[in-house]
């Protein structure tokens, strides 16, 4: 795996030298980690369009780490003429502490600007030799499950809000509680970030079962072999929508707006499509959907707008934030 | 008097180099330093208290604390003891040994951290027959200690050891010839003279393996109340974008580390003092 990942950034950087030499425009893309491979196919088809339609070079720079560490890095400086983060929370960050865009920056493109989604499956061992099929299985006696601290990974938070929303669901608040606390007694590691949780189930052959996005199960599956590992998708999960959007004080001052713009659009074109499918990333247009649906297996959805969370800033501020839900899990008792 | 005595330099006067020194070390550490107090001043005092007073945030001040200085204390003992050998013994292949003991050193902390946790886990080369003895490393704060001992080593053995070198053998022959055990000798002749380094060894490593992250979340398992370490609780609030909580806890630690080092410094000086006079 990691070979494989040194082979890609040592190619990008030959893309990069060599695109330098001779490009008209430059873009920074600050992206987060699961997205390393789906940016790398879709720069260079966004990259042919825009040649051939405005006869115009442009080299997109991808830029990848943790969500939040990102968002931070673009507030404190960091020039990206586009974020792609793993959560609109991340991006809501950056209007609202570094003013770099506007507060409104989720209603400019369509989709709440997310071009593709993914959602929160389980990861199990061949042969699935727990028997897990559905949330309620997670928190059986004697199952160990595997999943990084949502404190620390923003895709975390999705799956700590599938659990959420599956708790939810049997009987209202106090039933979230319940199930997500019993969840958390089942988990003996908190990775850091999202790849460590999947490098400690896979290569350390830790627990039973991992939570993890869709698209990274099914590149595990895909890396490893699937004599290795099986899928389960729960019947009800969360809509994983990662915003995208233009970072308007930065493509003002670099004056690089057309084409920032231009790249965000053509993530929701039948191209751009195209490749977050082939990346694993469930694509939001029809055509391509159903070219795809294979793939994809249907479930019940909820959505981070859905009452029960009220958008990310109240999901934030209810559950991750210091004395929230998630800290109380952990509160030693009699404090 | 001591210091008048020894006024004749071969660098410039006393006067340009402290200045100097004062600059840079304003420049390089004070200024960086200054900035997170600055952020910590926003804080109210009763804000700030409940920020480092937090359950979670106190056991890991505990964890962070007490299994650096017992790192940094395995070190000392071991470290010791790999230096003596490396100085004392013609070991076959000793070029190699000694460029072993650098690798810590040089290693990306996040690739030792990987490393020790493959070898460490339940199911690694190491951590498989430990575990059937009953004892987990990798995930527990024994595997927060596996690692900081790992990235710790070299600074008690790059102090001790060319103090080590530079020692007269002719006082362990004297001492031998006065009649004096071979555990005398160690006691009252060569230990006391590797003090002083050791303890410089000590510090580092200790300072070090207070700092350390990169190496120490992926072999914790970040457990909260157990296996979280100082470092990782700043990273959590900076995740939260809160940055004067970061600072209110960072600012707590770093405090804790100068009042630390000061006594070891002082105690250093202490040793160093007793030991002249005692030679007189």
């Amino acid at each position: 795996m990691f070979s494989k990942h040194l082979k890609a950034a040592g190619a990008l950087a030959l893309a990069l030298a060599a695109g330098l030499a001779h490009a008209d425009v430059t873009l920074l893309n600050v992206s987060y980690d699961p997205t390393r491979e789906l940016y790398q196919d879709f720069n260079q088809s966004f990259a042919k369009y825009w040649l051939a339609t405005n006869k115009e070079k442009v080299t997109i720079k991808q830029s990848h780490g943790g969500s939040g560490k990102q968002a931070r890095s673009v507030i404190d400086g960091l020039e990206a003429d586009v974020v792609t983060l793993a959560l609109a929370y991340d991006i809501d960050e950056i209007s609202s502490i570094g003013k770099l865009l506007s507060p409104d920056w989720q209603k400019k493109l369509p989709s709440n600007a997310s071009p593709y989604t993914s959602t929160i499956v389980f990861l199990v061992r061949k042969g699935n030799p727990k028997g897990i099929k559905d949330w309620d299985d997670l928190i059986k006696p004697g199952v160990s499950v595997i999943t990084p601290n949502p404190k620390t990974s923003g895709g975390a938070r999705w799956n700590y809000l599938a659990a959420w929303a599956h708790g939810y669901k049997k009987g209202g608040e106090a039933k979230a509680r319940e199930y997500i606390t019993a969840l958390f007694k089942n988990v003996p590691i908190l990775d850091s970030g999202a790849r460590g949780a999947t490098t400690t189930f896979v290569e350390r052959g830790q627990g039973d079962v991992l939570i993890a996005w869709e698209n990274e199960a099914i590149l595990a599956i895909k890396e490893l072999g699937p004599d290795k590992f099986e899928l389960v998708t729960p019947s009800l999960s969360i809509l994983a929508e990662p915003p995208v959007a233009v970072v308007d004080k930065v493509v003002d001052k670099r004056g690089t707006r057309k084409v920032a713009e231009a790249y965000l659009k053509y993530l929701y074109t039948e191209e751009g499509q195209e490749i977050a499918a082939k990346n694993h990333y469930r694509p939001r247009l029809e055509k391509v959907a159903a070219k795809y649906a294979r793939d994809f297996p249907k479930l019940n959805l909820v959505t981070i707008a859905d009452p029960i969370f009220g958008g990310w800033q109240a999901a934030q501020k209810t559950h991750f934030n210091d004395g929230g839900v998630f800290d109380k899990i952990y509160q030693p008792t009699g404090k | 008097m001591v210091l008048l005595q020894r006024r004749r330099n071969v660098l410039p006067g006393f006067g340009p180099a402290l200045g100097f020194t004062l600059l840079y070390l304003g420049l390089i550490v004070l200024i960086p330093l200054s900035a997170a107090f600055a952020k910590t001043f926003t804080l109210t005092w009763e804000s700030f208290w409940l920020t480092v007073t937090h359950p979670r945030v106190l056991a890991a001040f505990r964890l962070s604390f007490g299994v650096s200085l017992l790192a940094a204390a395995i070190n000392a003992v071991f470290g010791l003891l790999v230096a003596w050998v490396l100085v004392r013994y013609p070991l076959p292949g000793k070029r190699v040994i000694d460029a072993l003991v650098d690798l810590p050193f040089a290693l990306p902390t996040a690739v030792a951290g990987i490393a020790l946790t493959a070898v460490y886990s339940t199911k690694g080369v190491l951590g498989a027959p430990l575990a059937e003895l009953g004892i987990k490393v990798a995930f527990t704060p024994l595997g927060v200690l596996m690692a900081l001992i790992f990235i710790g080593l070299p600074f008690v053995v790059r102090t001790v050891q060319p103090v080590l070198e530079d020692m007269d053998r002719g006082y362990e022959e004297a001492a031998h010839s006065l009649g004096a055990t071979p555990l005398q000798t160690f006691t009252r002749v060569i230990f006391p003279t590797v003090l002083p380094a050791l303890i410089t060894g000590f510090t580092l490593a200790f300072a070090r393996a207070l700092g350390e992250y990169g190496s120490v979340v992926f072999i914790s398992g970040n457990m909260p109340m157990i296996s979280e370490i100082v470092p990782l609780i700043i990273i959590t609030k900076l995740e939260q974008y809160d940055y004067t909580g970061a600072t209110a806890v960072a600012v707590v630690m770093l405090v804790a580390s100068f009042i630390l080092l000061l006594v070891i410094n002082l105690l250093q000086w202490w040793v160093r003092k007793r030991r002249a006079e005692d030679r007189g």
